[in-house]
């Protein structure tokens, strides 16, 4: 009598264990399923390429692309704080990785922490040990990147430079002499577009002035931010600055990218999404339409940022959001949405073959190069600096003053407590 | 009397909904606004579900007004005023000459009156994408001339960098004295009619001695900020200030045309038979005969021109030195910097200048009920 109940505890115990991974895999996730992201217009098809992966293992969730558009999530951000602050939060919301991140929504405690996830779905080992340090605290880990961009990066168009006698310069200085003489055949060295690629193409030099341990001081709060070294770099930016075309404001990055394709202007410093924006939408072809170099004085030096997605506390479909986040830290959902987007996969197995020429070669320089943090994108401060930041450079347009905005970002930099 | 008060009650209990509505999401949230820009909400962490809040007085709009990092803010206050003086002066000014012309009754009258009032009906986004458009510096009012055989004009209409009229902020206390004269020079004119003893007494005199002191002595006040810092008008604010005119010189149109309308025929006829001109008609009949659609229309364009922030935000973006308003740096303060506390206190000011162009106004029409 006792073996026998023995016997079917037994069997009873088997069959629960044979039964419990069917019932956790066919459960059938329904509802609804909010992405909160900026990705819209160039960036749009690559967003869907990782929503229909979706949809094909979830078909009964009712995915909402929530978009807002604006370049680097101007208004994005705006948006999701005032539902944030209304305890509306979405499913998942695209955010900057780092200390955007972190210092906005993690150390207000509204993050769930993913080292779960993480663990679970073999990650630790999947993506580089010094991107999840900087994705997360000693608390754990608050987001799964998606995109690995290189934010230094000098596009040109080879048959254009040709045409005017120039190749792309390796160092400012030798920007510097060749700007008068491009601007002499009527073309603009250097093509730039609202204040924030004004942020963008500032850091790049920042970081040709600096060098890279310098520019890690700054954000360890080591090196002040009007010590000389700081106001040269603030000067060679005054002078690059000079080789610009004046109506800038007025132009989207994506315009400023058309200047060099149309051969208005000669370089552009940009992003890699301009290498998504000319091989996608522009239907370029990498290395022979456009060529690119690491930004003057920066090559060896991989100035990144990462796009990623994290969990909101108190998301209302909370499971349907960790099946979307496991999708976008699988290899194929990464590989499928990088190879759009155009940007290269965090996931250190990523499939390099499905990508073109221009992100291989990003790729490369991504396991070999020095990698830093970038300002503009989120990385290197929180989002106190950043804001305050950018009114500082629409300080330094109208006044060129290098001294005065040196001690501006110090100021600011105290204020949104740098380094501490 | 039993009556009355019971009508009293009745109308009291009919309001009672509203007054406590408006006394909580009105006011109440004014008075927490005006909490918030005395603390320090801000930075890491601030948009915790419950936040670390620490009073701190008004050291928030200490630093907006000299602080060093505030520059841009101010810039913004001055743009401000610009675009408030410019929209008023060009709205009215267009929005009147046109009611004038259509009130000569030319043939589509009708016709004409629903197109100059048609940009009213477009949001300020639509409106501005399109100009942006139409501003951009390679394309639309630009090349205008080329189809004329001559050459492009190259003015940047939203990207200027060129400012005039420009004065240094370091001079704040100077500025704000002169500006304190001013407003007593004005009342005393204003009154000078009626009661010319009291006026002299009370706003004149005063006017003239804190004017004349800030004139001769303003270099021995103290200065607000440590270095120069010069605003002015800036040159891009043009194109935004063309936009809003457009858009709203059609609404002052229709107002004046209603109040020409309702002068009565007989006046106008009257008016002619004694020998008036078309023209002294308007500049001493008419015009003056609609001084409350005046008034009216200079406090709505007023507080219109305190608002105007979508049409910058869709005509040259959020971070724009040159054309920049206080309401969008309130914005990218308060949700891009998570600078709460510094947001409000912007806000605060904002609400503080609207007041300044209602105020009077509620208290003189108060002040005319009560005397008739």
């Amino acid at each position: 009598m006792k073996k026998s109940l023995a016997k079917l505890f037994l069997a009873f115990a088997a069959v629960l264990l044979l039964a419990v991974p069917q019932v956790s895999q066919a459960k059938e996730l329904s509802g609804n399923l909010e992405i909160f992201s900026w990705w819209a217009g160039d960036e749009g098809p690559a967003l869907q390429a990782l929503i229909k992966k979706y949809k094909e293992q979830n078909p009964n969730v009712n995915v909402i692309d929530a978009t807002v558009t604006g370049g680097s999530g101007v208004n994005a951000k705006a948006v999701l704080k005032t539902r944030m602050l209304g305890n509306e939060p979405p499913d998942s919301f695209q955010v900057h990785s780092g200390q955007e991140l972190i210092g906005t929504w993690v150390k207000a405690d509204r993050m769930e922490d993913l080292t779960f996830l993480f663990k679970e779905e073999g990650w630790m080992d999947a993506f580089p040990k010094g991107l999840i340090k900087l994705i997360g605290t000693d608390k754990g880990i608050w987001s799964v990147p998606v995109t690995i961009h290189r934010s230094n990066v000098l596009w040109y168009v080879p048959a254009n430079l040709k045409k005017w006698g120039v190749t792309a310069p390796k160092t400012w200085a030798e920007f510097l002499t060749i700007a008068p003489k491009l601007e002499k055949e009527g073309v603009v060295p250097l093509a730039l577009a609202e204040n924030w690629t004004v942020n963008h193409l500032w850091e790049s030099v920042a970081l040709a002035s600096l060098g890279a341990d310098k520019w890690d001081a700054l954000w360890a709060g080591k090196l002040r931010f009007d010590s000389p070294d700081v106001v040269k770099a603030w000067e060679l930016f005054g002078k690059i600055l000079k080789y610009t075309n004046a109506d800038a404001s007025s132009l989207s990055w994506q315009q400023a990218t058309d200047m060099v394709i149309t051969g208005r202007a000669a370089f552009n410093i940009m992003g890699d999404w301009a290498a998504g924006y000319m091989s996608t939408t522009k239907k370029m072809v990498p290395g022979k339409d456009f060529g690119w170099a690491a930004s003057p004085d920066t090559s060896g030096e991989f100035m990144f940022l990462s796009d990623s997605f994290g969990l909101p506390k108190g998301a209302p479909d909370r499971d349907n959001a960790i099946a979307w986040l496991k999708i976008i830290g699988s290899k194929e959902g990464s590989d499928a949405f990088n190879t759009l987007k155009g940007s290269i996969s965090p996931r250190m197995d990523s499939d390099l073959s499905k990508y073109n020429a221009y992100l291989q070669s990003a790729a490369a320089d991504f396991k070999k190069d020095v990698v830093v943090g970038s300002l503009a994108h989120g990385v290197a401060a929180n989002e106190t600096f950043m804001g305050g930041f950018s009114r500082i450079m629409e300080m330094f347009l109208k006044t060129h003053n290098a001294q005065a905005v040196s001690k501006a970002c110090q100021q600011l930099a105290d204020k949104a407590k740098i380094g501490k | 009397m039993r009556e009355a008060s019971r009508d009293r009650l009745k109308a009291f209990l009919t309001l009672l909904p509203s007054i406590i509505l408006i006394g909580i999401f009105v006011y109440g949230f004014i008075g927490n606004t005006i909490w918030i820009s005395m603390t320090d909400w801000g930075g890491d962490g601030a948009l915790a579900l419950k936040p670390e809040m620490n009073f701190i007085g008004l050291d928030n709009y200490r630093d907006l007004f000299t602080g060093f990092l505030s520059s841009g803010f101010r810039q913004d206050l001055v743009n401000a005023v610009y675009y408030s003086v410019m929209l008023l002066a060009g709205a009215i000014g267009i929005g009147m000459f046109i009611a004038i012309l259509l009130d000569q009754k030319p043939k589509g009258e009708d016709v004409l009156r629903t197109i100059f009032l048609y940009p009213m009906a477009l949001s300020f986004i639509v409106s501005g994408t399109i100009w942006r458009w139409l501003l951009a510096p390679q394309g639309g009012v630009n090349v205008l001339p080329t189809y004329l055989g001559l050459p492009p004009l190259n003015f940047e209409w939203t990207s200027s960098t060129k400012a005039v009229l420009e004065f240094n902020w370091q001079n704040l206390l100077q500025i704000f004295l002169y500006i304190v004269a001013f407003v007593l020079i004005l009342i005393g004119l204003w009154a000078l009619k009626k009661r010319p003893c009291r006026a002299i007494k009370f706003w004149l005199g005063p006017g003239v001695v804190i004017g004349a002191f800030a004139w001769l002595g303003g270099s021995m006040l103290p200065e607000a900020l440590f270095m120069e810092e010069n605003h002015g008008f800036n040159l891009a604010t043009l194109g935004i200030i063309i936009a809003t005119i457009w858009q709203y010189s059609g609404y002052t149109m229709a107002l004046y045309l209603a109040g020409f309308h309702g002068i009565s025929q007989d006046l106008r006829d009257a008016a002619m038979l004694d020998g008036a001109s078309s023209t002294s008609y308007y500049r001493h009949v008419a015009i003056p005969m609609l001084k409350p659609i005046t008034i009216s229309a200079v406090i709505i364009l007023s507080h219109i021109s305190l608002k105007m922030f979508d049409i910058i935000f869709a005509m040259t973006g959020p971070d724009n030195a040159q054309t920049g308003h206080p309401a969008l740096t309130m914005y990218m303060t308060t949700f891009r910097a998570n600078d709460f506390a510094k947001g409000a206190a912007i806000a605060i000011v904002l609400f503080m200048v609207a007041a300044m162009f209602i105020v009077p106004y509620v208290v003189s029409q108060y002040r005319q009920r009560t005397r008739g």
